[in-house]
Order: structure tokens, then C-alpha cells, then sequence
């Protein structure tokens, strides 16, 4: 039976992991070869390796990191962050990821989607959305249809509003050629509340590819909601795996009790 | 010494890698003469099969039919797995290495497209590729058609209906899934890839 992904995400700025509050008060979170490869021991499906600071001075040490990284992984390693060329994609490709992540760049010119898609492969690359809650929006009606347009595509690290349609922007980005979907609720990212699961949902019933949900994990709970009521085909967590808060193992083993079909054992 | 096949389809990074994390040397070519003369070749490849055509123009499928008539040991993966199957709906009018008899085709409407993921890959019977592999192990998948079950197959995988996950013909192995990205099942299928004599 095909299993529900664990996704664990790497947040890098210079070549060391960090974890922040909204890219604030960033704290030494270790080594990204080391924690790369123990979170695959520990259970991890994938790992994803977000580069925050992605300046045209890092791009060096991000390939770098990479490399290293990618070294002893035998997972799938997505890579993110900055990715503004095929150039750019096809340099963290020859380190060694297996997929890289875009969106700003998307939003400027989709054609960079089936560009990177074309060279390798639509399984390659994945559409990352952060979303953000309309606040006029109306609150989701769970008898009926998922709220025709529950959120706007935020680009720039969540910066910049881009006016686009979450969900519109989904089926956009899977007719160009992009192979998995990350969505990040940036209303959730950090509040460790839980994971959007309507916007998960209405975004992955308009999509055929694979939908990652991010932001809000907090809880193995959480992670079975996403799953159930978010249709998600897999979820991803950064920081609670980095300080023991939920060990991926003991996760996995929750939900699996839950019903939700893992890879556990390994 | 693994020649690895680059028919600039993909990304061939991850492949070395893992034959050069199991100690392996790797040559990754796109010149026929070399892989003629290769004993253990592999084809990967991702996206689509009409991107095997590039292989029949390089001369790199004639070169790969003389290394096997050689006995060579051939392993392909994913696309390069569906290349050794006689054609593909998802290109028709290509053919493919033809080792194997069978078309592969799109999965059946109802299942979700593409399978990405980690699935489960049992084993059929004696294999020398799956040698030390539990059944079941979890592989890791991505790719939106399928070979179907033939006599060759020695580890099926299910996703709406059972398809072939690995193939084993002699000294030819295919498998569907991503070894190199697939934990210690996969990591333990390249070494035995890499141990059989030739």
C-alpha cells in the first residue's frame, strides 16, 4: 500500500541549520549533512533542505551543503530556495538533490516550471505555494464545497502578496509540468495549532499530483488531521523534529495505530 | 566497474552516488564504442518514454543490445526499466529494448497519478536481485505508467491493480522503483547488482 509521507525540512542560512520565529531569532539548530541523515534513520521519508538566506553570495556554500549532504542520503533530498534558473536548479542537481523546490521564481514566469521539467523530469519539481488566509475570507463550510477561494499565493519568503489564487495557482502550475505540490499555510507556520486541512483539501481536489502540507505541525494529532480531513499525501515538519519535541519513529508508530498507512519499520 | 548510461534524461547524480557509496567505480558515458564494451551497464531515466528515442539516436541502444548479446549485466531503472519492455502507451510507435514481451501502460483510471511515494514490493519466487531484500520491503516510486505482470517479474508492488516492480531475465534486471533512493532495500539490490559475475 502506498504509504503517507514524513516530510523533514531543513531550514539552512550560511550552511548550518536554524530555526527562528518568522526568520527572526534564529537559533543553531546543527549540522545539515548530521541531521539530514539522522532524521532518515530515525524515519524521515524525505528530507527538504531550504536555503533562508539564498543570496547570490550563498549560492556557493548552498551547492556545497548539498553535496555534502547529499552524500550519505538515500532518501529523497528536495532542495529549496533562491532557484531563479535552470542554471541555478541544474547546479543543486549535479550536488546530488533529487528535487528542487521553486516559487517566487514560478510566479514571475511559469515557463521556468516546464523548463526545469523538460530537462528533468516532471518528478523533479516541486511547486511550492505559501498561502495566506484571505482576512475578509469566509470561514470554510464543512457540509459543503471547500470555499471557492480561501487564499492568496504570498511570494519573497512571504513577503510579497502576488494577488493569485491559491488554488488557481495550483491547477496552473501542474498544467506547466510541476510534479508535487508543497503548500505552506503561512497562517499556521510556527503557531504549532495544526496544519490547514481545508485549504490542503480544496487545493488537492483540484490537483492530480502529490500535495505536501506544511505549517502548523504540533502534534502526531495533527499530522492524522492533515492526512484524513486534508487529503494531503504527505505532510512536513521542521522544528519539532530538530528538539526531540515528537520523534519521527514515534510518530510514525502513532499513526500507523491510527490507521494511516506508514513506512514503519523501515 | 558500472557504466552508467547518460542519455540526458535526468539527473544521474544519485545513481553514482549510491554505487560509489557501496564502493563501486562508476562511469557515467554517452559514447556507444564505451558502452559496448561495458560489462555491467544501467540505463535510469525519469519523465517520459519518448525520451528513450534519444538512446536509439545516439546509438546507445544498439551499443546496449551488443554489450548484453556480450553477456553483460544490464540494469534499468524506472523509464529504464519500461525501455526493456517491447513499447509503451506513453509513446506509441517507439519500441523499446524489446527483452521483455509486454506493453506499459498508463495505470488504470481510479488511481491517483502519478504514484509517488513509498510503497511496498514483494517478491515473486527465487531472485538473484532481490537476494537479501525482505519481502516486504518499502521502495520508493514516481512515475505514472507501469509494466504490467509477466513471467519475468519477481517483485510486484500494488497501486490499483499489481504491476511489475522488478524484472529479472537472465543477466537483465529492471526495476520501477528508485534504489538509489530507497534506504537499505534499495541500497542492498545496486550491491547485488554490482556483486553478480559477468
Amino acid at each position: 500500500m502506498l504509504t503517507k509521507r514524513i516530510i523533514a525540512c531543513l531550514d539552512c542560512h550560511a550552511g548550518r541549520v536554524v530555526k527562528g520565529v518568522q526568520f527572526v531569532n534564529l537559533r543553531d539548530a546543527g549540522d545539515p549533512a548530521e541531521l539530514a541523515k539522522l532524521h532518515a534513520e530515525n524515519g524521515a521519508d524525505e528530507i527538504v533542505l531550504l536555503d533562508i538566506t539564498a543570496t547570490h553570495e550563498a549560492r556557493k556554500t548552498l551547492v556545497d551543503t548539498v553535496r555534502r549532504t547529499a552524500r550519505e542520503l538515500f532518501v529523497p533530498f528536495t532542495v529549496g530556495g533562491g532557484i531563479r534558473s535552470l542554471d541555478d536548479a541544474s547546479a543543486v542537481f549535479d550536488a546530488g538533490c533529487d528535487k528542487i523546490t521553486i516559487n517566487s521564481a514560478a510566479v514571475a514566469d511559469p515557463s521556468i516550471i516546464t523548463a526545469i521539467a523538460n530537462r528533468f523530469g516532471s518528478q523533479a519539481v516541486v511547486l511550492a505555494i505559501d498561502a495566506k488566509r484571505r482576512r475578509n475570507s469566509a470561514p470554510p463550510d464543512r457540509a459543503g464545497a471547500p470555499d471557492p477561494t480561501p487564499a492568496e499565493v504570498y511570494v519573497s519568503g512571504g513577503r510579497k502578496p502576488t494577488g493569485r489564487d491559491a488554488v488557481e495557482w495550483a491547477k496552473e502550475v501542474e498544467s506547466c509540468g510541476a510534479g508535487e505540490i508543497m503548500l505552506t499555510s503561512m497562517d499556521r507556520d510556527g503557531t504549532r495549532v495544526g496544519f490547514d486541512c481545508e485549504l490542503t483539501a480544496a487545493i488537492g481536489s483540484v490537483v492530480s499530483i502529490p500535495v505536501i502540507a506544511s505549517g502548523g505541525a504540533g502534534s502526531a494529532q495533527h499530522f492524522a488531521d492533515v492526512f484524513r480531513e486534508g487529503k494531503a499525501d504527505a505532510a512536513l515538519a521542521a522544528s519539532i523534529f530538530h528538539f526531540g519535541i515528537e520523534s519521527i519513529g514515534q510518530l510514525k508508530q502513532q499513526l500507523q495505530a491510527a490507521g494511516i498507512p506508514m513506512r514503519w519499520p523501515l | 566497474m558500472i557504466t552508467l548510461v547518460d542519455y540526458h534524461a535526468g539527473n544521474l547524480a544519485s545513481v553514482r552516488k549510491a554505487f560509489e557509496h557501496l564502493g563501486c567505480e562508476v562511469a557515467i558515458t554517452e559514447d556507444p564504442e564505451r558502452v559496448r564494451r561495458a560489462r555491467r551497464v544501467v540505463v535510469p531515466g525519469v519523465g517520459h518514454f519518448a525520451a528513450t528515442e534519444q538512446l536509439s539516436r545516439a546509438g546507445l541502444r544498439d551499443a546496449v543490445a551488443e554489450a548484453i548479446a556480450q553477456g553483460a549485466n544490464f540494469l534499468g531503472i524506472c523509464v529504464g526499466m519500461q525501455w526493456m519492455f517491447r513499447d509503451s502507451t506513453e509513446a506509441p510507435g517507439l519500441s523499446g529494448l524489446g527483452v521483455i514481451e509486454g506493453t506499459v501502460e498508463r495505470f488504470p483510471a481510479g488511481a491517483k497519478v502519478p504514484h509517488v511515494g513509498w510503497n511496498t514490493l514483494e517478491s515473486l519466487g527465487q531472485s538473484r536481485i532481490l537476494a537479501g531484500v525482505p519481502s516486504p520491503s518499502f521502495v520508493y516510486y514516481t512515475h505514472s505508467y507501469r509494466a504490467p505482470v509477466v513471467t519475468e517479474t519477481v517483485g510486484v508492488t500494488e497501486y490499483g491493480a499489481p504491476f511489475s516492480g522488478v524484472v529479472e531475465k537472465g543477466n537483465l534486471f529492471g526495476v520501477q522503483f528508485h534504489p538509489e533512493k530507497s534506504g537499505t532495500a534499495g541500497l542492498k539490490i545496486l550491491e547485488n547488482f554490482a556483486r553478480l559475475a559477468c
